[in-house]
């Protein structure tokens, strides 16, 4: 079927597509903003069910790459290359389908350049979905590094006060992490010939240029997770991003450096990630922990949900370097729980912000009373941040917990105070904003959740509860290809110290 | 049917918490309630089978308890968990103890939140509190356990702070929730080591799976331990959380800004006692760890004699019954120290009945009272609410253990209660007597404190009304009555009544029909768990065979505590302040709980709050952001300024340079290598 076999092309770029019809779109005044609005909310639909089809025709028994598409570029060692696997497919739904989340959000709350924020906003789904699908280093480079741009427009355009700042420690921690794994990528090609990444997944490289490789992508990686001590940036960034660009930040953004752990670092480097797995626990624990302390005495509700985000972080850079099949189970689940949950903080704090125009918590409180939708949509998804079981937010922490014991004691102990510090500062942060009396003569007026926002909420909430009592859908989807990625890991690690002992 | 059991409360909560602004307060009501009496009836219709199981089956002892599978949960490699429904025997009591109470307590809070403009919510809540408590109770891996201790964990923690404009309630709810947590620390981690160890995390597998590993060793951070007493002590910590242990209890007294027959439910038969049912459920792993069970023993000894003393001292009616729980699930985790779990689940058998009665019946006073719950300010209410005074008359009895030792007549309490006594007196050497000491002393200090609260609140004469007003009101408590609390108190509708009476037969009959199957000759236990716990036939016959002296011994320290109970409060009513005046020093350090709420808050909560600050301003902003990154930033602004003049003023003009930079650097290096 030839459109199944260009289904990945599809769905990549069709919302450059949709960009480009927006381009033509002209006109000013409240028309042209409302059928720009309406362009990018049906581009955006038709990708996400497109994602869904694409994730049904998925078939998660076997570990190959689904969907190939393989056309030579620059010589053989550059091409245009799509395909996925167990491991990316199930990030191409979730950004699809956040998208239109995304339109709908900003549908009021923009009202400045709203053709050229749609227009941003479609550019950077082409690039986020571009880079969990393509099967080309040198096009997931530039995927990757593309959606920077975009990124960097929509706060730096439609972002609050302290918008310049924000962008620019952004850009300055992404482009230094990226420059570094740019490094490595060239020395990979030098390597192995080829930028083929389903040929890189098969080369061995020698461990001691894995060593040099996998510090280089690590660079990139860890900021974008971002992993305690380079995620200083997110909070910054979150704070002053608009509604929909915290919420593809945290949602998928941040999901990429996740990927690129297990695709590249795992997968490619599995000597050099055994050898610097002690070093990740360490930073995991401590973005478990200290972000954790540090989200506890936040003042600023965004802020507050940013290092809670670090936090949850920390659980998936921990599972993936357990190298187990749970722990890389638990990641991908993880991220994707979070993706759902994350977003819909955010969203729940843009419903605030555009009533009151503050993120202050102490601007809130008692919004139970006027606002018991509401207050329903924030509790559930408090509980699934808090990793209530019954929720999505449970099974990732507890696989890569689980995982994590297996294989270091020490790592699950710490890790586990993430259960209780978590509890702490996201009831703490419930209590004070929804609960206790309404006072404020401000709040008096405010509305509940309207038709809009209903419909942007609620399928959140379905799919929080629905992944928490039956995750089998994700767990299913990934088994198989995590279970290679974990085998692989295992044997290239116990084949390792034979290596250095023929060495000697 | 266990289907229809375990999902009747979760369709009513559905229905009260989604529909209840469309089809109204009264009709979630009746569905919630409705539903939960359903789940009853067809509960006791569970365990009447295991009750009057035929005597066939005698010889089998291991009986397979029944499972229903629901649906696939969590698949990951070797780890292959489900939602399954398990019954045995254990599982048939509790569902016994969970539904009958719930469902007095759904028709009593008919009648007492009948004010209450948010009573869908609350009978919501009540429903989903159930499920997950059926869903704790029916697990057949510990992870299912889990989900139910969370849930009822979340749902207890929606009650507590039912009342969400004060801060009281709002406070203990997340203090109930973050306390638990601490618990589900250990909790959690007791799951992995259990998975490494034993392989298993279904009770069947990892049941077979202990006498192999009885002996094995792992490695738990710096130490080579047992592999089964790290295994049972981290899983007890979760015990300690839920039941409000001695260190973990912190949260239980506090707990009682919910409305009261949230405490009858939650606080009192049910949740508190999970953790009770946690360790007779997992008596095959726990018998595999001595030390653990000597600490479970300690602990609930522990408790059971600090949380009575200070129960002597409070003056909040619902504090001195929730110390007394505290302190009667000490008792319990005695009888599991020892090994003798069912003498343990006994208790906790009786105990739901007399103590939501107990709780129940304050709860009617409190609304006689027009929500007045400090006891200085009542007094002589007997003659005004005479039904609630004899109901609260049969639990204290119950609680109290009254009963002739030696023959087979008395309350409730008085099987269950001198049962452990004796059991722990029968388990022997030193740390037995100890604990056997201990529980003497606190049916001394329960005797005492139940009576005090019967007669500071329905004999004597009227106090004073105190100005401490209100502490359990309703949301609007504007409720126009005028005069003298004492003079308006009035007896509760019968919806709420007729709870109370049919608690109170369970209080009165509970120990005399059930001591057989609970406590009386080993055959006859092993025959009624069919295998669901441990069966220690040793220590129960030596437990029968302890000198009567032991017997006496409980109901001498009751008819003690009765005394003193009666002296200071009718006879010499200036004796409690003499004796506060007296010794300043120990009425404060009682009164005020043993300080534990002043001690967290120093080691725990306000070196947290320290430290986060200190790690957000000190390290994020000032040496990562100021200094690390502005500084590097500011280097490489002032290098490009010089070099290149080119300031524009706008930052991403800079940034598009260097994107554009890197974008060549790209191609050349592409094509530079595709042309190689």
């Amino acid at each position: 079927m030839i459109f199944s076999d260009h289904l990945l092309t599809v769905i990549t770029f069709l919302p450059t597509l949709g960009a480009l019809v927006l381009l033509l779109v002209g006109g000013k005044g409240e028309g042209a903003d409302n059928l720009a609005r309406w362009i990018a909310l049906g581009v955006t639909l038709v990708t996400a069910v497109l994602s869904l089809y694409l994730w049904v025709l998925f078939d998660p028994a076997s570990t190959e790459f689904q969907f190939v598409e393989n056309y030579p570029w620059i010589g053989d060692s550059i091409g245009y290359r799509m395909g996925v696997d167990g491991i990316s497919v199930l990030f191409i739904p979730l950004t699809a389908v956040l998208m239109p989340a995304v339109v709908l959000t900003s549908w009021s709350s923009i009202t400045r350049r709203v053709k050229e924020y749609m227009i941003v906003f479609l550019i950077l789904e082409t690039f986020m979905i571009g880079a969990f699908a393509t099967l080309d280093l040198a096009m997931f480079y530039v995927f990757f590094e593309g959606t920077l741009i975009p990124m960097f427009l929509i706060i730096g355009i439609w972002g609050g006060a302290r918008r310049i700042q924000a962008t620019y420690k952004f850009f300055f921690y992404s482009f230094t992490g990226t420059v570094l794994m740019l490094l490595a990528i060239m020395a990979m090609f030098w390597q192995a010939g080829t930028l083929d990444i389903r040929s890189l997944l098969s080369f061995r490289f020698p461990p001691e240029v894995q060593t040099w490789l996998w510090i280089g992508f690590f660079a990139s990686f860890a900021v974008k997770m971002p992993m305690w001590p380079f995620h200083t940036w997110l909070p910054d960034a979150h704070v002053e991003a608009p509604t929909g660009g915290s919420v593809i930040l945290a949602a998928v953004l941040l999901k990429m450096g996740g990927y690129g752990f297990i695709r590249f670092s795992i997968s490619m480097f599995p000597d050099a990630s055994h050898q610097f797995a002690n070093f990740v626990f360490v930073l995991s624990i401590a973005a478990i922990i200290i972000t954790s302390l540090v989200a506890l005495v936040q003042t600023d509700i965004k802020k507050l949900i940013a290092y809670s985000s670090v936090a949850h972080m920390g659980f998936v850079t921990m599972g993936i370097f357990s190298g187990n099949i749970y722990g890389i189970h638990g990641a991908i689940f993880q991220m994707i729980s979070h993706g759902i949950v994350s977003a819909a903080l955010f969203l729940c704090v843009g419903v605030v912000y555009d009533r009151m125009h503050t993120r202050e918590v102490s601007a809130y409180g008692g919004l139970v009373e006027r606002m018991p939708r509401y207050a329903f949509a924030f509790m559930v998804f408090t509980m699934a941040n808090v990793g209530l079981p019954g929720t999505s937010g449970f099974v990732g922490e507890f696989l890569t917990m689980f995982a994590v014991f297996q294989v270091n004691t020490w790592v699950a102990f710490f890790a586990a105070f993430g259960v209780i510090l978590s509890a702490g500062y996201a009831l703490w942060l419930y209590r004070r904003v929804i609960f206790g009396a309404l006072t404020r003569d401000s709040l008096k007026g405010i509305l509940d959740l309207d038709r809009r926002e209903i419909a942007v909420l609620v399928p959140l909430v379905v799919l929080t509860i629905l992944f928490g009592f039956y995750p089998a859908p994700i767990l299913d989807a990934t088994a198989a290809s995590v279970g290679l990625v974990a085998e692989n890991f295992a044997n290239a690690i116990g084949a390792a110290p034979a290596a250095v002992a023929a060495a000697h | 049917m266990i289907q229809a059991i375990v999902f009747f409360p979760l369709v009513g909560a559905l229905i009260a918490g989604l529909l209840g602004r469309i089809i109204g307060h009264r009709t979630s009501e009746y569905i919630t309630t409705g539903l939960l009496i359903g789940s009853a009836v067809l509960s006791w219709v569970v365990f009447a089978g295991y009750w009057f199981a035929p005597e066939a089956a005698e010889g089998a002892g291991h009986a397979e308890a029944t499972k229903v599978v629901v649906l696939s949960w969590i698949h990951s490699g070797a780890l292959q968990l489900d939602w399954v429904l398990r019954v045995d025997t254990l599982t048939a009591i509790m569902l016994v103890v969970v539904n009958t109470v719930s469902s007095l307590v759904h028709v009593y809070s008919i009648g007492y939140m009948a004010d209450d403009p948010h009573r869908s919510r609350f009978f919501a809540y009540l429903s989903l509190f159930t499920f997950a408590m059926l869903m704790l109770v029916t697990a057949d891996n510990l992870l299912q356990m889990f989900f139910g201790w969370e849930g009822v964990g979340l749902a207890s923690y929606l009650l507590i702070g039912f009342w969400y404009r004060r801060p009281s309630a709002n406070a203990a709810a997340m203090k109930a929730f973050v306390v638990n947590r601490v618990g589900d620390f250990g909790f959690a981690l007791g799951i992995f080591a259990a998975f490494m160890v034993l392989g298993h995390l279904d009770f069947d597998g990892a049941f077979h799976a202990v006498p192999e590993h009885a002996d094995a060793t792992m490695r738990f951070l710096n130490w080579d331990a047992h592999a089964m007493t790290v295994v049972t002590l981290l899983l007890f910590m979760g015990a300690m959380g839920k039941s409000a242990q001695f260190l973990l209890h912190t949260w239980l007294p506090d707990a009682m800004a919910g409305p009261t027959p949230v405490s009858a439910l939650i606080h009192a038969a049910t949740m508190v006692t999970a953790g009770v049912f946690m360790v007779a459920r997992l008596s095959p792993m726990f018998e595999a760890s001595e030390f653990t069970m000597m600490v479970v023993m300690l602990v609930g000894a522990m408790t059971a004699f600090f949380a009575a003393t200070v129960g002597l001292v409070q003056n909040d009616i619902k504090r001195v019954i929730a110390y007394s729980t505290c302190s009667q699930l000490g008792y319990m985790f005695v009888a599991l120290g020892v090994g003798a779990y069912s003498v343990g689940i006994f208790h906790l058998f009786t105990h739901a009945f007399f103590k939501a009665l107990l709780f129940l019946g304050a709860g009617s006073v409190i609304h006689a009272m027009h929500h007045e719950q400090d006891m200085r300010a009542m007094g002589g209410l007997k003659s005004k609410i005479p039904f609630t005074y004899w109901m609260m008359i049969i639990g204290t009895l119950a609680l109290t253990g009254v009963g002739i030792p030696g023959t087979p007549l008395g309350f409730a309490g008085f099987f269950s209660k001198d049962g452990i006594i004796e059991v722990a007196y029968a388990a022997g050497e030193s740390t037995g007597y100890i604990v056997f000491w201990a529980l003497v002393v606190a049916a001394m200090f329960t005797s005492f404190y139940s009576w005090r609260l019967i007669h500071l609140t329905f004999h004597g004469k009227p106090r004073e009304a105190h100005a401490a007003h209100g502490h359990d009101d309703h949301a609007h408590d504007d409720h126009g009555h005028h005069g003298s609390a004492y003079d308006n108190a009035h007896e509760a509708p019968r919806v709420m009544l007729v709870p109370l009476a049919i608690l109170a037969v369970g209080a009165v009959l509970a120990g005399l029909v059930f001591n057989e199957l609970f406590f009386g000759h080993a055959e006859h236990i092993e025959h009624f768990f069919q295998g669901s716990v441990v069966v220690p036939h040793e220590l129960l016959e030596a437990a029968h065979q302890v000198p009567l002296w032991v017997k006496w011994s409980a109901t001498l320290a009751m008819l003690l505590g009765f005394g003193a109970a009666w002296y200071m409060y009718l006879r010499d009513t200036g004796m409690p302040a003499r004796l506060a005046a007296t010794n300043p020093g120990l009425y404060r350090f009682l009164l005020n709980k043993w300080y534990f709420d002043e001690l967290y808050d120093r080691i725990f909560v306000r070196p947290a709050l320290w430290i986060g600050n200190a790690l957000w301003k000190g390290f994020d902003d000032w040496l990562v952001d100021k200094t690390l990154t502005e500084g590097l930033g500011h280097r490489v602004k002032d290098v490009t300024a010089r070099v290149v003049k080119l300031q524009s003023g706008y930052l991403y003009h800079y940034a598009f340079a260097m994107l554009i930079g890197i974008a060549a650097l790209l191609t050349w290096a592409i094509t530079a290598g595709g042309l190689l």
